[in-house]
């Protein structure tokens, strides 16, 4: 479990610290440096967008604060926690503790319904059976998918895919929630839905929204903008 | 909500779901596992009850389970190696002896047939009717005339095929000749009441049965005998270390008497070989058959897995470790292998108990079954073993073999499964 892992120090508010990080892919003889010296710290409770082009390191850097991936060099620690002192097993309980995802692609479960796919999550906690089912009825009723319980995911839309993406990465109350491009297969209408959804719960739950994104209506959503470019912060921007 | 109660039953709830996806996949596998195993299990029926066969051939060919008699009758089977005081022998044993078997006193000696054209070596056998059924293949009744009554003074009974051999038909006299327990040449005419089938034709030539106190008077034995055979009601079946302490505690009781009880096997020490190669053979066959099959299932399992590969991501991204998609993976396998070898097993059982339910006719084969002392009709005959070891090989090679697409599987991160697709 969590618990398991190795703290530093005290990050106080700061949720996620990401210290010089630099994160390099290889593609046979090609390399490519994906961030260069990357420093953030992002705050319990804030709406941050990554924002930059294609290949400006935003999901690359999405990935390594969610310790999917882990840096070349520098430091990223999620509540206090530092992935480079935690194994591959002690990461993933960490994610399955204190990080909801949602993926440009929705990655439901597709043998699964919605009501199981976001049961599936609180299954892996051992949350007990109530609970699951109160909590499970709850989130999806709070996304709008009251009646769509016991549709499999080829049965509902993308919006609708989506909202059950989000309703799995919040239903089990992570500190935060990584969003990569959320809205990139939706129409703007579904997206916008979606968008002032997750505000909602941003400022309902308190829970830490980051998004990877390149879409204007994200960032204009968004409370705070981190500019990427080359792997590198070229602006950091909080709206008041 | 997902079924089954903790980790384990959402695993397997999970697994048998994913098997259905790709219905044509899984019903090709399935296919696989199905005729993998029930050939298996119904050529090793068919394979033990050709065995069994010969078994029975062989135990009912006057061996018998277990038999008393002169440690040296085995080298030298003649008069002079006889049970003097069988009574006493059988009356000191029989108490030790569980209910329903069947003991058959006889003597056996080699002896010359004449007719006035023929003169054959066959084995002369002195019984006393009553004892045989149940006992060995005379017991059964004759294919033409009748059986020797108890006692009867001058009638013979002998195999078809020796009958044709000789040119004789029932109610033909014949004679026949031996030495007695002085090496003296004795002889006397008896008339053919019968003639029997055995399963070889070989058997059918080499016994002639009269009466065992007429080959007695004639061999001036009084009421010695060359053996005394023991057949239990079980059977051949739950032989093995049963039969070998019965035949140590028989031994123990007669040690005084210079005579020696043997198992059938240590009289037919070769089938009793084959008996013990037997198992390993089968379990060769089904390792080899398994290979054939194993190929298959890692294939298909790797192709499903390959196409998965962005679900095994997703799971590892949102906190599962690797080992318990190693383990979900192997419970579709699991699921996969036990629902076929179910189906597997109905269609072997049907196939034997139904299909088979009257063995295979191998009359066609009749000098080859006659080579290797196999029945002319093989009756297909389940053994648990068998129906165990089929099962366990494709089982356990298959979680085994299993093993490689679902450590692939959980090898998967989650970047490179986003990377990928």
């Amino acid at each position: 479990m969590v618990g398991n892992c190795s703290c530093q120090g005290y990050y106080g508010d700061r949720i996620v610290e990401v210290e010089r990080v630099s994160k390099i892919y290889q593609q046979g003889k090609v390399v490519f440096k994906a961030l260069d010296g990357v420093s953030l710290s992002i705050e319990r409770g804030e709406f941050t967008a990554l924002a930059g082009p294609s290949g400006s390191g935003k999901t690359t850097l999405l990935n390594l604060i969610g310790g999917l991936d882990l840096p070349d060099s520098g430091k990223v620690v999620l509540g206090g926690n530092d992935y480079s002192r935690m194994g591959d097993g002690e990461r993933a309980d960490l994610r399955l503790e204190k990080i909801g995802f949602v993926f440009q692609s929705y990655n439901l479960i597709p043998v699964l319904t919605a009501a199981e796919n976001v049961e599936y999550i609180l299954r892996l906690q051992n949350v007990e059976k109530t609970e699951r089912i109160s909590r499970v009825r709850s989130i999806l009723d709070e996304v709008g998918l009251q009646d769509k319980h016991n549709s499999r995911p080829d049965e509902l839309s993308g919006g609708q895919q989506q909202r059950v993406a989000v309703a799995r990465a919040i239903v089990s109350n992570p500190d935060v929630v990584l969003a990569d491009e959320p809205t990139a297969n939706l129409d703007s209408k579904t997206g916008e839905k979606l968008l002032e959804m997750m505000k909602v719960m941003n400022e309902e739950r308190q829970a830490t929204f980051i998004f990877a994104t390149h879409d204007n209506m994200v960032m204009d959503f968004a409370k705070r903008i981190v500019s990427l470019h080359d792997g590198r912060v070229a602006g950091d921007r909080k709206k008041k | 909500m997902i079924s089954g109660t903790g980790a384990k039953g959402m695993d397997l709830s999970i697994a048998w779901r994913n098997l259905w996806r790709n219905p044509r996949r899984t019903l090709i596998i399935l296919t696989a596992v199905v005729i993998g195993i029930s050939s298996m299990v119904v050529l090793s029926a068919l394979s033990r009850g050709m065995v069994d066969g010969m078994v029975d051939n062989a135990i009912s060919n006057l061996v018998g389970h277990i038999r008393i008699q002169d440690p040296e009758y085995r080298v030298d089977p003649s008069i002079i190696r006889r049970i003097s005081q069988p009574e006493q022998l059988i009356s000191d044993v029989s108490r030790m002896l569980p209910s329903g078997t069947r003991i058959a006193r006889r003597i056996k000696v080699d002896g010359m047939l004449s007719t006035s054209r023929e003169h054959v070596g066959v084995v002369i056998v002195g019984i006393n009717p009553e004892d045989e059924p149940g006992v060995s293949f005379i017991g059964r009744p004759v294919h033409s005339g009748r059986m020797i009554s108890p006692g009867e003074s001058n009638g013979l009974v002998m195999g078809q095929a020796l009958l044709e051999r000789i040119g004789a038909e029932v109610g033909r006299k014949v004679v026949l000749a031996s030495q007695n327990s002085e090496w003296e040449n004795v002889s006397r005419s008896f008339r053919i009441r019968g003639t029997y089938r055995a399963e070889l034709a070989q058997t059918e030539k080499m016994y002639v049965f009269v009466s065992l106190p007429v080959l007695q008077e004639m061999l001036e034995v009084g009421n010695g005998v060359t053996e005394i055979t023991v057949n239990l009601e079980r059977g051949r079946s739950g032989d093995g270390d049963d039969m070998t302490g019965l035949v140590s505690e028989l031994n123990a009781k007669i040690r005084g008497s210079g005579y020696v009880a043997e198992d059938w096997r240590q009289m037919l020490p070769s089938i009793s070989a084959y008996l013990e190669m037997f198992n390993g053979y089968m379990l060769i066959w089904f390792v080899v058959v398994f290979i054939a099959m194993g190929f298959g299932i890692v294939n298909t399992m790797l192709m499903a897995v390959y196409e998965r590969m962005r679900e095994f991501g997703l799971q590892r991204a949102i906190g599962m470790r690797s080992s318990r998609i190693v383990r979900m993976v192997m419970a579709e396998i699991l699921l996969l292998l036990l629902f076929g070898s179910l189906v597997a097993n109905g269609c072997a059982l049907f196939f034997i108990n139904i299909v088979l339910a009257s063995g295979i006719d191998l009359s066609v084969f009749t000098e080859s079954t006659k080579m290797w002392g196999m029945s002319r009709i093989i009756m297909p005959s389940l053994s648990a073993w068998d129906l165990y070891a089929a099962n366990g090989v494709v089982l356990v090679l298959g979680l085994l073999v299993g093993l490689y697409p679902a450590l692939r599987a959980g090898r998967f991160t989650p970047v490179e499964t986003m990377r990928h697709l």
